[in-house]
């Protein structure tokens, strides 16, 4: 196993951050976990409905770089960034009224998959076909900025997404028109059963930043100070005209690219490896060590979590599916 | 009213919807100073400078700018330098547009227009009639004009619609075409078939450039005392079945004809509709004029032996009549 790029062994502490916020940050990650854990729970029990993509791993990632946004920036995350949504302030009941299509989901039922949007906290999710956001939300601030609103795009895509000939497109366009769009490509080394070495030639992603005439940098993924700085600097050069960053975070896809998937094709030394970079248990050990937070309030906050997150699934699944005639519903907004 | 072609009818749309709503831009390759390949778009950057953007040989960007940008607000028009190309971002579409309201309850309100059509030696990837792929698309609206006043009134319609419209310019009738079109705003409702002539005898159901085709048929026709009636449905979706049944139900006789190619095209939808709606009426079966299952080739002579010509409408007229 070779590893692509020198990692710290501690947090690189933010700057910026306060104690306040690295709190919220921990619980945004705390839940992204055990609502994948829950999830995970009911695929097994028969209980979840078409595939779950577990986002283990990536915590560090959707929220460290969802929270270097302001609240009006738009967010176009992928299925593995339910922490994200989180960081936007989605609740779990709605979030698992989603993924379980129950009446009051976002999507009436339409769709799942994380892949939700909701003009009212600006969360723009992806369609199955990846990358296809990326010109999307190059066009959203293409609007802000014709009418010089100054908000910073966040888009997320993966180490196989970014293979798609719309990344180049997109990331070209962007580029020309110095838009404010902050790429961040999450690359969990596999794509579905595909490793990077079959996927890109490169050594790192953001390399290709170079091809494009703007910044670029490959970055630890699971360390969420890390992430926030970074996409704090990409946010702010975004909004200040400087144009569009990529930015590469590292870590491991630690479950198979969805439930049904056993991923043997990882090697057991590489899931180890990850496995000492858990980028909750890291952050949770140096807030620990930091005095931030101690373990007896880290154990609460996740047992309030966790019982929150059960008691929503007995709700939720109790809750009916939608009136079937919705399918047929909704293909046209009003003229 | 005023003499316009249909060329300049499209430029007057654009200009007076972008007067209209500051939210009307347009992008794509070649738009701005050049005016665009057909010059569809000149002059719209020096009166609406910054809304008229050029942009690099992207059709997935172009459209996938296009709806983040009518997710946000404005009204794109996004041009396609030939309509073929569309196939290049047809992923933005096909799976993005066209879902957005369905999944999200979010209007995308853009629309995606350029030339397309052959009978111009243009080949096979400048003569695309490709309006059937995106018909059979859910959640995308698709217009056909054939004149002067529905190439602006149609798109202005689509401009101020909150779907994602495909409008479908015929380059062949560009300049070809003049007609009087009303001046200033002028709005062409969707999903109305327009009777362009009156007949007795037979329907012809038509769109684009073959309504004028069919014109010219039922000219001939009439020389041997066969009336025709020739019906343009104007745009595909949505689609005015009762316009076309009220037609068939009054001369019992239907041709269907398109330019594009005829297996599963357009028209094998209106036949349906017809047989299903209206078979008691009928005095004869439904025949279809349309292109050969093949490319549009480039040369001049096999391109009209593959493209539906007068004749072939004449003659597929003569048969439904006489069965």
């Amino acid at each position: 196993m070779t590893l692509p790029f020198e990692f710290s062994e501690t947090i690189q502490r933010s700057d910026i951050l306060r104690d306040e916020q690295r709190k919220e940050l921990l619980v945004h990650m705390l839940k992204a976990r055990e609502f994948d854990a829950a999830m995970g729970r009911m695929y097994r029990q028969g209980r979840a409905l078409g595939g779950v993509y577990s986002q283990l791993g990536n915590e560090a990632t959707a929220v460290g770089s969802a929270y270097a946004l302001e609240a009006n920036d738009p967010l176009f995350p992928m299925h593995r960034d339910i922490g994200a949504h989180f960081v936007r302030g989605c609740d779990i009941d709605t979030l698992m009224r989603n993924h379980l299509a129950r009446v009051g989901s976002q999507m009436r039922g339409t769709d799942g998959t994380g892949h939700y949007g909701d003009h009212s906290k600006k969360i723009y999710g992806n369609v199955s076909h990846l990358g296809a956001m990326i010109p999307v939300a190059a066009g959203y601030v293409l609007a802000d900025k014709m009418r010089g609103t100054k908000s910073v795009a966040m888009n997320y895509i993966g180490d196989g997404g970014a293979q798609v000939g719309d990344f180049h497109e997109a990331m070209n366009l962007a580029s020309v028109q110095k838009l404010p769009l902050v790429l961040i490509i999450e690359n969990n080394q596999y794509a579905y059963s595909t490793p990077t070495d079959e996927q890109f030639a490169c050594d790192k992603l953001s390399d290709r930043a170079i091809g494009y005439g703007i910044e670029g940098v490959t970055i630890d993924g699971t360390d969420v100070e890390l992430v926030f700085d970074t996409c704090r600097q990409a946010v702010e050069r975004a909004r200040a005209g400087h144009g569009p960053t990529i930015i590469e975070a590292l870590s491991m896809r630690m479950r198979g690219h969805a439930e049904h998937d056993d991923a043997s094709y990882v090697p057991k030394d590489m899931l180890e490896y990850w496995q000492q970079r858990d980028p909750v248990d890291r952050y949770a050990a140096w807030l620990i060590d930091n005095g931030i937070l101690t373990a007896d309030e880290i154990d609460g906050i996740r047992k309030v979590i966790k019982e929150e997150m059960n008691e929503c699934i007995d709700t939720v699944v109790e809750l009916p599916m939608p009136d079937p005639e919705e399918g047929g519903k909704g293909v046209f907004v009003a003229s | 009213m005023a003499e316009q072609t249909y060329i300049q009818a499209i430029s007057d749309a654009l200009e007076i919807e972008m007067k209209r709503d500051d939210s009307v831009y347009i992008l794509g390759e070649d738009v701005a100073e050049f005016g665009g390949a057909f010059k569809v778009t000149r002059g719209l950057h020096e009166k609406y400078p910054g809304r008229v953007i050029n942009t690099p040989i992207s059709e997935t960007a172009i459209l996938g700018a296009a709806i983040g940008s009518a997710l946000n607000g404005m009204r794109p028009v996004a041009e396609m330098q030939f309509m073929d190309f569309v196939t290049n971002g047809f992923n933005q579409l096909a799976n993005v547009a066209s879902t957005t309201s369905y999944r999200w309850g979010m209007g995308v309100p853009m629309v995606v227009r350029g030339p397309s059509g052959g009978g111009t030696s243009g080949g096979p990837f400048h003569s695309r009639n490709s309006e059937a792929w995106f018909a059979h698309t859910p959640g995308l609206k698709v217009v056909c004009p054939a004149f002067p006043d529905d190439a602006k009134g149609l798109l202005a319609t689509a401009i101020r619609d909150n779907n994602p419209v495909m409008y479908f310019e015929h380059k062949a009738l560009y300049r070809s075409i003049k007609g009087e079109v009303p001046e200033g705003e002028h709005t062409v409702p969707f999903g109305e078939v327009r009777v362009v002539r009156e007949g007795t005898d037979l329907s012809i159901i038509t769109y684009g450039s073959m309504v004028h085709k069919s014109l010219k048929a039922a000219e001939k026709l009439a020389e041997n005392n066969i009336s025709v009636e020739v019906v343009d449905i104007r745009t595909l979706v949505p689609f005015d079945e009762e316009g076309v049944l009220r037609s068939v139900r009054k001369t019992n006789r239907a041709l269907v004809v398109h330019e594009a190619t005829s297996h599963a095209g357009f028209g094998a939808e209106i036949v349906a509709r017809i047989t299903d709606k209206a078979f008691d009426a009928l005095d004869a079966p439904v025949k279809r004029v349309a292109a050969l299952d093949a490319p549009t080739p480039f040369a001049k002579t096999m391109e009209e032996f593959v493209l539906p010509q007068v004749e072939d409408v004449v003659q597929a007229a003569e048969a439904v009549v006489g069965y």
